[in-house]
């Protein structure tokens, strides 16, 4: 069984935490995923940086130009994941823009993804109905899981729609915006996540976008099966480097 | 084979809309009602009417006649650089914009690069009384000081793009983040023909009236309808688009695509997308672009800036993939010469960017009595000073 599906079903609230490979450093990579494990978050995201990311906010997008200029690549990024299974067990997920996959090739990106054991994608902008078309039967072969994003915009028969093709988790952003907003919830947010929650979806929800301390993670994930931090890590990272990464991780789950 | 888009939205291989599931409602709601909106006999009425009473259409098609004598061809040029704001990109904008109000909209966003496109926007929304926000690049905004003022004058809130380069594509970038951001009230008006499915067809459609006008205009001149040759300058691609449209299918009009070589091709400093371009997905499209072997979208270079985008529309990365279109790129310094050149044969200043298509008679030879209508996009008052201090004048 694939780890994000063996993930999900253990009983807690799951944390999962966004980082940009990369960043701060070029070779920072495999010592954030292993002192995130260390500090028992669930799932790891692994931005691949884009030199154009549509739905990102500022934090995001800095450390995506300032990786790109310490020397990312597609292929710097898999050799420093060569070895990650031998001293990481929890799911991982690479997340990345579309057109750096399809200049790597979208079959051999698999590929190698499921050599190094990458769980799963998120590809904001490769939309459901392109992937179903032309992309499904390739992640399958390689055993990787697509996770889609519905908004609170998304209708109710499209989210069914993409509830049908997923199999692993949906990816729920939390309001109408780029990530890095931290604005909190307001009413709107608890309506629209009771409101997901009450569709009994075949698959689980994780919530994402502007969660950045232990109140919004617990507003999420009160109506979600977990949630997502981004930018505020990244935050952490500017501001601390890669040595406290534990406390982060601790203020959060505290 | 048509060289016009499907029903699904691609060019041949190109187009599509590979945007993040935030912008599906926006873009859904407007590919479900473009084609009948703008079918709808009030929507045609109130646009030819604009575009007649306020643009000042049709836009002469003017035979060029000391140029033509000099080129030893004959040389109709598409006086487009004659609309109210100087250039084609109004067209565009009248048109989105009656297509926003129609779909409720209550705030317009829009990018732009020179400013011409912003200024059109900003134009038509202060026709409409709508609250208009327009993203510039910082690069941009110091370069192009006369239309953030304009824009500014006719009450749109010019933000600048700081992320990336800071120019034209960054822009886009912002455009599309504000709307990700405001899903309900606020219509995105695209300057060109790319982006997402609907908007290269939509704003082709709404530069069709350029083709439209050229049919009619070169019977009464000339007794028929076709020209030998169409000659565009191509940045996104829309008065290129406008320009060849009706022509699109009937192959006995060539049609030429003219690039910015900047520099040179070969200098890296250039924006000749469909000669360094490789195919790849940028803002919502999949088309050719300039990017590194890895998928990161290069920053083109051009004297101009409305020809400096990293893409091009997919319509013409398919006019160029099937060869239906040739494609000629002109550096900086053709380009400046071509412009000053029809300053002085004919009392017309173009805006550097048509200045690039009017450089290819240096470097492609015509018949004698072929027919060749240029579209000359837009005047050149807003690059004034960069033709001074190209010349030194
Ligand atoms: C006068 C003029 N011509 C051409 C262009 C290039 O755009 P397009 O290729 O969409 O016509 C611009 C863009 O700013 C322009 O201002």
């Amino acid at each position: 069984m694939n780890r994000i599906n063996k993930k999900l079903q253990e009983d807690k609230k799951l944390l999962s935490i966004y980082f940009t490979a990369g960043y701060p450093n070029l070779n920072d990579t495999v010592t954030i995923i292993q002192d995130l494990e260390k500090s028992g978050v669930d799932m790891i995201e692994i931005g691949l940086p884009f030199s154009d990311p549509l739905a990102d906010g500022p934090t995001i997008q800095a450390s995506s130009t300032q990786a790109l200029k310490n020397g990312m690549t597609t292929e710097v990024l898999f050799s420093q994941l060569k070895d990650i299974r031998k001293s990481v067990n929890i799911p991982l997920i690479i997340m990345g823009y579309f057109n750096p996959m399809l200049q790597y090739g979208v079959e051999a990106f698999c590929k190698k993804c499921a050599e190094i054991g990458i769980d799963g994608l998120i590809i904001p902008d490769l939309p459901v109905d392109v992937y179903n078309e032309q992309y499904k039967a390739t992640f399958e072969k390689y055993e990787l899981i697509n996770m889609f994003l519905i908004t609170p915009q998304t209708s109710v028969e499209r989210i069914n729609f993409i509830d049908s093709i997923s199999n692993g988790f949906i990816y729920m952003v939390s309001s109408a915006s780029v990530t890095g907003s931290n604005s909190g919830f307001g009413d709107e947010q608890t309506k629209y996540f009771k409101r997901i929650a009450e569709m009994n979806l075949k698959n689980p929800q994780i919530i994402g976008f502007g969660i950045s301390n232990n109140e919004t993670f617990t507003q999420a994930t009160t109506h979600a099966k977990g949630a997502i931090i981004g930018s505020a890590f990244i935050k952490h990272l500017t501001n601390n480097g890669v040595n406290t990464i534990t406390n982060f991780v601790s203020s959060i789950l505290k | 084979m048509s060289y016009n888009v499907n029903n699904k939205g691609y060019y041949g291989e190109f187009g599509g809309a590979y945007i993040p599931e935030m912008l599906y409602p926006n873009v859904e709601e407007l590919r479900q009602n473009y084609l009948k909106i703008m079918g709808e006999p009030s929507f045609q009425k109130e646009f030819n009417q604009l575009l007649k009473d306020y643009v000042g259409r049709p836009s002469p098609l003017y035979f060029a006649k000391r140029l033509s004598a000099k080129h030893k061809t004959k040389i109709y040029l598409k006086r487009e650089d004659l609309n109210h704001t100087g250039a084609h990109k109004i067209n565009n904008t009248i048109g989105q914009i009656l297509m926003a109000q129609r779909l409720g909209k209550k705030r317009i966003i829009a990018e732009t690069g020179a400013g011409q496109h912003g200024v059109a926007t900003a134009t038509v929304c202060a026709l409409m009384g709508l609250e208009c926000i327009v993203y510039m690049g910082e690069i941009d905004i110091a370069r192009q000081a006369p239309n953030v003022a304009r824009m500014k004058m006719l009450g749109a809130t010019v933000v600048p793009a700081l992320s990336g380069s800071r120019t034209l594509k960054d822009a886009t970038n912002e455009a599309i983040r504000d709307w990700i951001n405001n899903p309900v009230d606020t219509h995105y008006i695209i300057g060109s023909v790319v982006g997402p499915h609907p908007y290269p067809d939509m704003v082709a459609r709404f530069q069709s009236v350029v083709s439209d006008e050229i049919q009619w205009q070169l019977y009464e001149l000339e007794g028929t309808t076709k020209p030998n040759y169409v000659v565009a300058c191509v940045g996104g691609g829309s008065n290129a688009a406008g320009a060849y449209y009706h022509y699109l299918e009937d192959t006995e009009v060539k049609l030429i695509a003219v690039e910015a070589a900047g520099l040179g091709v070969d200098s890296g400093e250039s924006a000749a997308t469909s000669v360094l371009g490789k195919e790849g997905i940028i803002h919502g499209s999949k088309t050719l672009l300039m990017q590194t072997k890895d998928g990161q979208i290069i920053e083109p270079y051009s004297i101009s800036a409305g020809l400096d985008y990293p893409g091009v529309g997919p319509m013409h990365a398919n006019l160029y993939k099937t060869g239906r279109a040739e494609f000629i790129s002109i550096t900086d310094d053709e380009a400046m010469k071509a412009g000053l050149e029809l300053c002085k044969l004919e009392g017309i200043i173009p805006a550097i960017e048509s200045s690039h298509a009017l450089a290819i008679f240096e470097q492609k030879k015509f018949k004698p009595n072929d027919i060749v209508v240029l579209s000359l996009s837009g005047r050149g008052d807003k690059d004034l000073d960069t033709y001074i201090n190209h010349f030194k004048l």
